[in-house]
């Protein structure tokens, strides 16, 4: 239990340091395009294929269940597209991310003090927590929603071509049932989650690799570490905020 | 000039640096020496603040150093350039870019003269061609000539190497070696190397300290290193067949 408080109090040092002024912001600007690159545009390969398969996955397993001619076709749409836009595009993505993204971060970070290259930017009078790790930070909240709005599209039309493949729902009475009783509220509710979900994953992977010491063996525990404690992460703000947004 | 005055940092209660006390002065290499584990990569993190101490002061021309609030210290750390031991280029920059970092953050200047500075930073260090090259293309002596460039390309005052000639052949180590020397006096510049490798010591040896268990267990020069008459130092000198041989010669 002192041991997690002191991880806990060891990580709000850390961020006051991270979000303290940074040196210049010319150099901070590059640095967050740079790492858009590598840890958004570089992502959204294995956003559409997760997505693409989680929305044909979903459709299928609507049908089965919803398999009556009491209920209309048209749900299984319906209910295809809130179980993406509710919680896989943001949730399910989010837990994919932590494990690309937070371990990426977390071996990066911790090779980099391994190699004294932090000790060296502190030497220089560089803040490299806040020059390491802000960027990653503000990249991330802006671009995992943009991730997150591209895996709601492309999982609710993989749906639509599973219906075209296999028959096993009607494709006109899954396009009505997309379009059926929607709430743009749940889009906001997604994004504002995948934003928070971005900050909890980069800030955490930051801090188990500025914090990695030793060889590479402790770089490696770093990053398992990071993807763990990101995920588990992921989960309690999840049931925070859909009780904060949804209740 | 740099002072240390009576420093003892421990590590979970285990004292690594009892009671040093030194003078390290401008426009001379000064080298402190000892074996492996002996604390003198920690006094010269301490030095340069990567550690803090537990009691004691680090002078950096009579501000003490070690007492200063973060913002202060951050002022002095822009005049100090170090070279550690892997080099500790951003591997994810290139050669120009590790050059030019201090100068993006720190100074306005525009970039055709910052490229300017980065190239005759470079050719300094004798290198060239090599503004594109990332640090996984270049070999171990152009890590460490690529670091040199880059600490000083800030016109630093105080310059720490640590271990600059590790993992380095004899040629390009006394290329190195000479390297630092000439930067120190062309600028007059506190330089402070931590080294364990005698043919620096014999090469630029111009003020040593050596480190035994922790505590300071003699200095001079290189000079007199060679007729003193402290067991432990002559242990650590004479294990070196070239510090025999300079011995030898100086007697006939």
């Amino acid at each position: 239990m002192k041991k997690l408080f002191e991880y806990i109090g060891r990580y709000f040092i850390l961020m006051g340091k991270v979000f303290s002024k940074p040196e210049k912001r010319t150099i901070y600007w590059q640095r967050i395009l740079v790492e858009m690159q590598a840890l958004g545009l570089s992502s959204i390969g294995i956003v559409a294929i997760i997505s693409v398969f989680m929305g044909a996955v979903i459709t299928i397993q609507m049908a089965l269940n919803f398999e009556s001619p009491f209920i209309p076709q048209y749900l299984i749409g319906y209910a295809a597209r809130e179980s993406m836009l509710l919680e896989f595009s943001s949730t399910i993505v989010a837990l994919i991310l932590a494990g690309k993204v937070g371990s990426n971060i977390a071996s990066e970070i911790g090779t980099m003090r391994i190699t004294e290259q932090i000790d060296a930017l502190e030497i220089m009078g560089v803040n490299s927590a806040s020059y390491l790790i802000l960027p990653k930070i503000i990249s991330t909240v802006i671009f995992f929603p943009f991730l997150t709005t591209l895996s709601m599209g492309i999982g609710i039309a993989g749906g639509y071509v599973l219906c075209i493949l296999t028959g096993a729902v009607n494709p006109d009475a899954y396009i009505t049932g997309i379009r059926y009783d929607f709430k743009p509220f749940y889009i906001t509710y997604s994004l504002i989650k995948s934003s928070v979900f971005a900050f909890v994953i980069t800030s955490i992977s930051g801090f188990f690799g500025y914090y990695a010491n030793g060889n590479s063996l402790e770089v490696g525990r770093a990053s398992t570490q990071a993807v763990v404690i990101s995920s588990i992460a992921i989960l309690i703000f999840n049931l925070i905020l859909t009780q904060l947004l949804l209740m | 000039m740099i002072r240390a005055d009576h420093i003892i940092k421990s590590f979970d209660g285990r004292i690594v640096l009892n009671d040093i006390t030194a003078e390290f002065t401008p426009g001379i290499t000064n080298l402190i020496i000892g074996q492996s584990g002996s604390g003198k990569t920690v006094l010269l993190k301490s030095l340069v603040g990567l550690h803090k101490i537990d009691s004691g002061n680090i002078f950096y021309n009579d501000i003490c150093f070690n007492t200063l609030p973060f913002a202060q210290m951050k002022a002095i750390r822009k005049e100090v350039g170090m070279l550690f031991q892997g080099g500790a280029l951003l591997d994810s920059s290139n050669v120009e870019e590790n050059v030019r970092l201090p100068l993006d953050l720190f100074t306005n200047m525009p970039m055709d003269e910052k490229r300017d500075r980065v190239n005759f930073c470079l050719k300094r260090v004798n290198l060239g061609n090599v503004n594109h090259l990332y640090p996984a293309e270049l070999s171990g002596g152009m890590i460490k000539r690529v670091a040199i460039a880059r600490a000083i390309v800030l016109n630093p005052k105080y310059l720490f190497c640590d271990e600059p000639n590790s993992g380095l052949d004899p040629m390009t180590s006394v290329l190195i070696d000479n390297l630092i020397q000439e930067i120190t006096q062309e600028y007059n510049i506190t330089t402070i190397i931590n080294t364990h490798d005698m043919n620096s010591v014999m090469e630029i040896g111009e003020h040593i300290i050596f480190i035994y268990k922790g505590e300071k267990w003699w200095e001079g020069t290189k000079h007199d290193i060679l007729h003193t008459d402290n067991q432990e130092l002559n242990d650590f000198v004479f294990a070196s067949a070239m510090a025999k041989r300079a011995k030898a010669a100086e007697q006939q």
